[in-house]
């Protein structure tokens, strides 16, 4: 099969689901000509025109309000928000308005817009441009939050979301864009809310999402050359949550260690781990082990910055101790 | 050129201070170059009259609160380069203890509240110092830079409105150089910039920012009646940046053409253009001024190379200054 980029994914997300539907548009900083910073929407503005790919002035909070109102009215906006980081201007109208504006109308209206936005550090951009902030629309009902490991991934999420007439908040590994995937030639969506078994295994499940799914892999191969055999859980989408999968795959092995780029604490991996105790409890042989990013702010030197997040042997050492009993304390 | 400063040593100074920003932007480029220098930075070069005829006309307990574009501010307000370059190489002697690096520098011993990498993020900053300030009876000033590109932001109008209200003594210097990123700012902003100002009764300015002895004598003036409690002001300075929108930006003709870009580095320099009138008033030789090149040259040199050499803080490092201690 074909390999293509993850910003080629999605690129290609874009055009067929804007050829497909002319009431979707591309709406954010530099997005037309330039293609973002990250050169992901490269050729769109050629295809569909600044009508439909609109550059706005760097003001988050209003074109982010715009969109919703865009939505509300019978468009299906695609907002480009250059870093994750941003989400915290854009809060009030992203949770007070978008995520709630089908509940409050009792189901009269609706806001079916995507924000397309990114996460991840190690890219030695500082403490404002390397956030995984995805825990926080998370928190809030009515946002939909998909993590797309891969380019595979990263289309099928994004045509969903596209459909969906929800509001789908979507966070791209920034550190990912140039990996390349297998993807068809051909048309295919990923529902939300069902979970990917990567790699199957009977000893220990790792569950992983967005980059940390490679994190995960990588320490299942790991582990494998010591005897230990890991399955490896992608969930895709955070909310919708499949914890069918995960439950399945934990009362196997009985062994669970959650893998989320956010911080630590109070994140997706607390939520998952929680979940899980609740629901598979008497089925553990251990503690579900959270792994996130470290309660710090992402610190400029790089010999700081790389031990603020997961890593490959960080897990399999963790995944050593679960195997032999040990206690995890603080 | 207009005339600010009457001395020579003053005069004198704001050249070497311009050139010691431009000599900090070419190492700063050529760390990068050679991929010694984690992640982007963003190039000053072009903008430094700005930054110098400003920071000029400020005292040392005076602040600034500055940008993602904001080695410039930061030499200017008076810091070094040993301390500068350890931070953009994330060395344990930098400014920020390599904690900040290039888009967060921040210099709190020379009133330098930081760079940010949030367009806009600073302007509460800035008009919050203003208060503090008022509030404590001191007389300091703050100068908030930003770009034209974060005229966009809605924050500058919450607290251009306070700062009004209140008569704050903060100076809001927008340097317009005619790009926010990759998009001309006539495509990003509408009507008139400093307008929008006049129209919450603020005094609006508009200076080139090619002139170091124009923004230099304005900067003073206003310096001057801001401490007097006639504040805020505003002030749009035409300028240019000389590199890409970052140091990566290297094609960049489909949206700034090459032409242009002569025209501002050729005739419209601003450290070629003071040195000019130095020489011609008499105030320096061409000598003089080829020595303080290659004294700030030297200078620039040996902090690299001891930033390079400078070694990056212990890992024990990452979890302090979460909280204050
Ligand atoms: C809130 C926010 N939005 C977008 C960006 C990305 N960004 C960084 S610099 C920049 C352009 C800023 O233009 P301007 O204010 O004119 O400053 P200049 O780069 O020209 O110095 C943009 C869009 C950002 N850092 N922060
Ligand atoms: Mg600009």
């Amino acid at each position: 099969m074909r390999e293509i980029t993850l910003s080629q994914a999605v690129n290609e997300a874009l055009a067929e689901e804007m050829r497909r539907d002319p009431t979707t548009f591309i709406i954010g900083e530099d997005v037309a000509e330039a293609g973002t910073p990250f050169k992901i929407l490269s050729g769109l503005v050629e295809e569909f025109g600044t009508g439909r790919v609109v550059d706005t002035p760097i003001g988050e909070p209003g074109f982010m309000g715009l969109a919703v109102g865009a939505a509300m009215t019978g468009t299906r906006p695609i907002v480009d928000l250059m870093f994750g980081d941003f989400i915290f201007l854009i809060m009030d109208q992203l949770c007070n308005q978008a995520a709630k504006t089908h509940y409050m109308s009792g189901g009269k209206l609706t806001a079916p817009l995507v924000l397309r936005t990114n996460l991840g550090a190690t890219r030695r951009s500082g403490a404002q441009h390397s956030q995984s902030l995805h825990a926080l629309v998370a928190h809030i009902p009515g946002l939909k939050v998909a993590m797309p490991s891969s380019a595979y991934e990263a289309k099928g999420l994004l045509k969903t979301a596209i459909r969906d007439n929800n509001p789908v908040v979507i966070f791209e590994d920034k550190l990912m864009y140039q990996d390349k995937a297998e993807v068809p030639e051909e048309e295919y969506l990923i529902p939300f809310g069902v979970a990917n078994v990567k790699r199957a295994g009977s000893d220990i499940t790792l569950v992983g999402t967005s980059s940390m799914v490679q994190v995960a892999e990588k320490a299942a191969e790991i582990l494998a050359a010591e005897g230990i055999s890991a399955e490896v859980i992608d969930p895709r989408t955070i909310v919708p949550l499949d914890m069918d999968t995960i439950n399945e795959s934990v009362r196997k092995t009985s062994r669970c260690i959650v893998i989320d780029e956010g911080h630590q604490s109070f994140g997706v991996t607390s939520e998952i781990a929680a979940r899980i105790m609740e629901q598979s409890f008497y089925h553990l042989d251990g503690p579900v082990i959270r792994m996130g990013a470290m309660d710090v702010p992402i610190p400029f030197s790089p010999a700081l910055e790389d031990i603020t997040v997961p890593t490959p042997e960080g897990v399999a050492a963790n995944a050593r101790k679960l195997m032999a009993g040990e206690m995890f304390n603080g | 050129m207009s005339d600010a400063k009457t001395n020579t040593e003053e005069y004198l100074r704001m050249y070497s201070q311009m050139v010691r920003i431009r000599t900090f932007e070419d190492n700063a480029n050529q760390l990068y170059l050679s991929a010694k220098m984690p992640g982007l930075t963003h190039m000053y070069s072009g903008q430094e009259a700005v930054a110098v005829g400003i920071c000029e006309a400020l005292k040392k307990t005076d602040k600034i609160t500055s940008t993602h574009r904001g080695h410039g501010h930061c030499v200017a307000k008076g810091a070094n380069f040993k301390e500068m370059f350890c931070e953009l190489l994330g060395k344990e002697e930098g400014y920020c203890r390599g904690k900040g690096g290039s888009m967060h520098i921040a210099d709190q011993s020379n009133g330098n509240l930081g760079a940010n990498a949030i367009v806009g993020g600073s302007m509460g900053i800035a008009t919050g110092s203003a208060f503090t300030a008022k509030m404590l009876g001191k007389d300091d000033v703050t100068v908030c830079f930003f770009g034209d590109g974060a005229t966009a932001q809605g924050i500058l109008y919450e607290v251009m409105n306070m700062a009004a209200l209140w008569n704050l003594p903060v100076i809001y210097a927008c340097e317009n150089n005619g790009y926010s990123e990759y998009t001309k700012t006539a495509e990003i902003a509408a009507g008139s910039i400093t307008a929008r100002a006049e129209a919450f009764g603020i005094e609006a300015f508009t200076v080139d920012g090619q002139d170091v002895l124009a923004v230099n004598e304005l900067t003073e003036k206003l310096v001057a009646r801001s401490r007097k409690g006639e504040g805020p002001f505003f002030i749009e300075l035409m300028t240019y940046r000389y590199h890409g929108h970052h140091v990566g930006d290297i094609n960049r003709e489909y949206y700034r053409s090459k032409d242009e870009e002569k025209l501002w580095k050729t005739e419209r320099d601003p450290i070629t253009k003071f040195a000019t009138w130095l020489t011609k008033e008499g105030i320096a030789s061409d000598a003089d001024l080829a020595a303080i090149t290659a004294e700030i040259s030297a200078d620039a040199a040996a902090a690299v190379e001891y930033a390079l050499a400078a070694k990056y803080p212990d890992i024990s490092e990452v979890d302090q200054h979460v909280f204050v201690a």
